[in-house]
């Protein structure tokens, strides 16, 4: 993986402009233009949110061609499409029409259980998910441009989200203390390439953005995120399963700028109805959990 | 001593001001009208400007910079900035108007078509009269007043512009290793402040 190579530091780029941001999930035209309206500086084609694909199971894949087409003819800001992990063809369908980001995401059924996609050779930049350092250097390995920690999609609830950020971070600051000769050893316990752990060794950070995904519902949760070390937030469920998603969106947008800042948390959090109602995640078995797809 | 803000409501605000720090300013984020009252010069990122307008709204933002800029503080308008700031911007949307120039979002296509380029100098920046420009969904400038000077461009393009104390450019110089867009807005923003 060369982190220098012109083409992957513009896959790069774009995640650097999308710092400091809210990325919405939607589903058709309508929703996505409440997304670019509330703020947001991407939006995100699915078939369906995550909590509807928990309720209504069956397979979830990449979102219809039409609706994707009709999104990025609705929006000005980029238009990221999720596909199945493992889903080259997904991928090469959505290269092919010019989204501008790929998430290869475990809120989809997976296409393959062993493998990730390799996206070194694509020219679109993708954006992976994980739980811990080492699944996020698996993925850059593979070429992922941007990283976001899964946390529990479709839930409501931040726990796991909150318990992927720590773990990423706690796995960042554990290399920046290990001697030159330790970390070949720690790069076999991460199951990560050595390259890149000693790059984040010597830098104390990913070599990509890292944005948090995965249960946040409100403001709050998205401030928490950002002081966990999240630099974005996607949010999927959140929005448009609560009571007024334009409004809620827009609170979301304000707290990811303003996380540092209580007064302006209390003044957003303020009259947004209800989140959506959500699930406590410890309550679902392993097989219900989607942060469990992928490795 | 000269204060450096770098609007950070969204974008790669940090680049701008990691290097800012390294040439030797101080520098400070600006997220709030109270925040901008304190600095002498402003660089306006790259990121979404439709998000940046958004967040601009709470305390009258863009209005607030917007006199400033007109009162004479020296500003950097990176891509998204250069956007916030146009006179004229296609497909329409609201914006500061204060740098003399038409600019259509996107204008070189989606993120597929985004590119590291080599840009063509005039002599104000010194030699080489080459720079490495990263082109990220960029937006595309396609008139320019007699105001505005042309420092740079790619293709045909100009990407790097000067109009009295405001500098912009349509790619990304924080992205890069060449320092001298960075240094030629910190001379405007001392001499501002002298």
């Amino acid at each position: 993986m060369d982190l220098l190579d012109s083409q992957f530091r513009v896959k790069v780029g774009l995640a650097e402009m999308l710092k400091g941001g809210v990325i919405m999930d939607v589903t058709n035209a309508d929703q996505a233009k409440i997304a670019e309206d509330a703020g947001s500086v991407a939006v995100m084609a699915l078939e369906r949110v995550p909590a509807d694909i928990r309720v209504q199971g069956g397979v979830a894949r990449m979102s219809a061609i039409e609706k994707i087409q009709e999104i990025q003819e609705t929006v000005s800001i980029p238009v990221m499409a999720k596909v199945r992990i493992g889903h080259i063809a997904e991928a090469q369908i959505l290269q092919a029409l010019e989204v501008d980001f790929i998430d290869e995401s475990e809120v989809l059924t997976p296409a393959d259980e062993e493998n990730h996609i390799f996206k070194q050779p694509f020219t679109v930049p993708f954006v992976c998910g994980c739980r811990n350092l080492g699944e996020a250097l698996r993925r850059i390995g593979e070429g992922a441009a941007l990283i976001r920690t899964k946390g529990e999609a479709g839930s409501g609830d931040i726990v796991e989200g909150v318990r992927h950020l720590r773990a990423v971070q706690r796995g960042i600051r554990t290399l920046t203390i290990l001697e030159d000769d330790e970390l070949m050893t720690e790069a076999k316990e991460l199951q990560a390439p050595f390259e890149l752990v000693r790059w984040v060794a010597e830098n104390g950070r990913l070599p990509v953005p890292n944005f948090a995904a995965g249960g946040i519902a409100t403001p709050a949760d998205a401030a928490l995120c950002m002081m966990l070390g999240a630099e974005s937030v996607f949010v999927g469920s959140g929005i448009f399963k609560s009571d007024d998603p334009e409004k809620r969106g827009r609170a979301i947008v304000q707290a990811v700028t303003h996380w540092q800042d209580p007064s302006r948390l209390v003044e957003v959090s303020r009259g947004l109805g209800e989140a959506m109602s959500g699930i406590d995640s410890g309550k679902l078995t392993p097989e219900e959990m989607l942060s469990r797809r992928g490795w | 001593m000269t204060e450096f803000g770098v609007l950070a409501l969204q974008g790669d605000w940090a680049a701008h001001g990691a290097i800012l720090r390294e040439l030797g300013a101080s520098t400070h984020p600006v997220r709030t009208a109270a925040d901008l009252v304190r600095v002498d010069a402003l660089v306006i990122p790259g990121g979404e400007s439709s998000a940046m307008l958004r967040l601009m709204e709470p305390e009258n933002l863009a209005r607030r910079i917007r006199d400033r800029i007109v009162a004479g503080m020296a500003v950097l308008a990176t891509c998204a900035g250069v956007i916030l700031l146009a006179e004229n911007i296609r497909p329409p949307q609201q914006g500061l108007a204060v740098l003399n120039v038409d600019v259509v979002r996107n204008a070189y296509g989606r993120q597929l078509h985004s590119t590291v380029a080599e840009i063509v100098l005039t002599k104000e920046l010194g030699k080489p009269l080459r720079m490495e420009g990263v082109f990220i969904r960029a937006p595309r400038i396609v008139r320019v007043s007699s105001k505005v000077t042309v420092l740079g461009r790619w293709r045909d393009d100009p990407v790097l512009i000067r109009q009295g104390h405001i500098l912009g450019a349509t790619f990304h110089p924080e992205l890069s290793a060449d320092r001298r867009i960075h240094e030629m807005f910190m001379k405007a923003g001392e001499a501002g402040n002298g």
